[in-house]
């Protein structure tokens, strides 16, 4: 017969073992990737990436600045950003504070749906149909480009919006708005300057965990892209993101090779990146709960 | 009694219903003007719905039905084409719990005003100085009206939002229990205030406290369920009640 104590201390060791593992597999990736990636600053250096070309395989000379996939990945994510942020928001408020009980209801397992659909798939969808209408719409030479990639990439950006910010729409104390609508304050009004800017906070994170989906996203971005490692900030160019770059190239690159090692600061880079836009989102919202 | 009033609301043959719930029962009331009208009664027995029914805050609620008619200054507020944002411009609403919005004292009180059109600064300044003097509560945040709302004490915000609720110039004040929430010091200031304001505004006070409403209404009503029991001048319901039951419920026999 264990004591109560005993147990007691027993699951409080068990739970403490489950929270550090997170702890220690974020770590352990650290240290796998800066082992994979450290001989690269020896030989060749590490001036070698801050270049805008990027050839890992040429019989003259290999080439592995990896600008043109950081610029790629921020394009996209930008115009990404762009689409999916008023979309998203305008869904959240209309489902949580526009929507009937019966609308709400149909409504939301759809979106829900819609998040779970493998990025291979909307890839595939985006490579047959977004594609072709791309191209023919603004009269390209290609339908592969920087905002095909995009408009996937929102398209799979959205649903996570819309359920984080509708969460956070959904927990304003209904205390606010009748205090709105006793002053005689329209809906209208009433959402726009007492709900919306309660619900602040949960659509910042709302908006950010939809970025780091779009980041992070690597499928769907590949087959529409074009991926053409160039620099370029026009919509209608072909781009490649470092997702792409490290999924394309990582099975064909021979073992411990420059251009391995090149791949996994690819990673180190994007791996930055998602932890700047995770600690943006804190501070973003730490401030905003010390404002209310 | 009322013979030497002013009438500022007539409620006739008022009755509410949620779904199939009777919850107020054709409820005949002279409100007077610039008087305090206290309405008690035990949990559940439509004193609340009442005064949420006299600036129309019960509109939103799903299978509400309202019948019969509220009248203001003898203008029918439950008429098609009555404009609710001016209406609940002229009768203001305090709430239990104190509810001052995430934003500064001042953006709280300007909230009204602002929302009514006014965007001239000087004026606004004006509006929110004037107003937290009428709340009493002008010497203690004067300093910090960019300060958020929300670091005030519970008395204090109770009192910010009465000074909100006056910002747009009310001519009724509806208070739902107002001081239940705040402790006995904070709970006089709120009372002082009450009674300093009943000389501008009508102020109809639901409140569970049966001293609170001795202290400060110029009339009460005493509601039970859903029916309006007794309605009388304060001092004569609380001496000499004329219906047993209201008898019953001063003296804390139930309730």
């Amino acid at each position: 017969m264990i004591s109560a104590l005993g147990k007691d201390k027993a699951v409080r060791i068990f739970l403490t073992i489950t929270a550090s593992t997170s702890l220690v597999v974020v770590g352990l990736i650290f240290l796998f990737l800066g082992k994979e990636a450290f001989p690269f600053i020896l030989d060749p250096g590490l001036h070698k990436l801050v270049s805008t070309n990027w050839n890992p395989v040429s019989f003259q000379e290999e080439a592995f600045g990896i600008i043109p996939l950081i610029t790629g990945s921020l394009l996209v994510t930008f115009l990404a950003t762009l689409f999916a942020v008023p979309f998203g928001v305008a869904g959240a408020v209309y489902i949580s504070e526009i929507a009937s009980p019966v609308e709400r209801e149909f409504l939301k397992p759809f979106i829900e749906l819609l998040a779970g659909i493998p990025s291979v798939v909307i890839g595939f969808f985006g490579l047959m149909i977004l594609a072709p209408f791309v191209k023919e719409t603004f009269n390209l030479p290609t339908g592969l480009t920087a905002l095909t990639g995009a408009l996937l990439l929102a398209l799979m950006a959205v649903p996570t919006i819309i359920t984080v910010s509708e969460d956070a729409i959904q927990s304003v104390p209904t205390s606010f708005k009748s205090a709105s609508f006793a002053l005689g304050a329209t809906r209208l009004q009433t959402l726009i300057r007492v709900t919306i800017p309660a619900a602040l906070s949960g659509i910042t994170a709302a908006v950010m965990l939809g970025m780091g989906r779009v980041v992070g996203e690597t499928m769907a971005v590949m087959m529409v892209t074009g991926n053409a490692a160039i620099i370029t900030g026009n919509p209608f160019g072909s781009v490649r993101t470092m997702t792409a770059t490290i999924a394309a190239e990582m099975g064909e690159v021979p073992f411990g090779s420059e251009h391995y090692r090149a791949l996994f600061w690819v990673g180190i880079v994007l791996l930055i990146a998602t932890f700047l836009l995770n600690f943006v989102a804190i501070q973003v919202m730490k401030k905003y709960r010390e404002a209310t | 009694m009322l013979e030497n009033e002013e009438i500022k609301i007539v409620v006739e043959n008022l009755n509410v219903y949620y779904g199939e719930t009777h919850a107020l029962k054709d409820i005949n009331i002279k409100i007077p003007a610039r008087k305090s009208t206290a309405l008690i009664g035990p949990s559940g027995c439509g004193k609340s719905t009442f005064l949420r029914t006299l600036d129309r805050m019960n509109d939103v609620i799903e299978g509400i039905g309202i019948k019969g008619s509220v009248t203001l200054d003898n203008e029918d507020i439950y008429k098609s084409d009555m404009d609710v944002v001016t209406l609940r411009k002229r009768v203001g609403m305090v709430f239990q719990k104190s509810n001052p919005f995430p934003k500064s004292i001042f953006d709280n009180i300007a909230y009204g005003p602002r929302i009514h059109g006014l965007k001239n600064k000087s004026q606004l300044t004006e509006i929110v100085e004037k107003s937290l003097r009428r709340a009493s509560l002008w010497e203690e945040v004067k300093d910090r009206l960019d300060k958020n709302a929300l670091g005030l004490s519970g008395g204090q915000q109770q009192r910010l939002c009465i000074a909100r609720a006056l910002a747009v110039d009310p001519e009724v004040l509806l208070m739902d229990e107002p001081a239940s929430a705040l402790d006995p010091i904070a709970t006089s200031n709120i009372e002082d205030l009450i009674d300093e304001l009943k000389q501008d505004y009508t102020i109809v006070i639901v409140t569970h406290n049966m001293q609170q409403a001795a202290r400060v209404s110029d009339y009460t009503a005493f509601f039970f369920m859903g029916e309006l029991i007794e309605f009388g001048a304060t001092e004569s319901l609380f001496t000499r009640p004329s219906i047993k039951k209201t008898e019953d419920y001063i003296t804390g026999r139930f309730g």
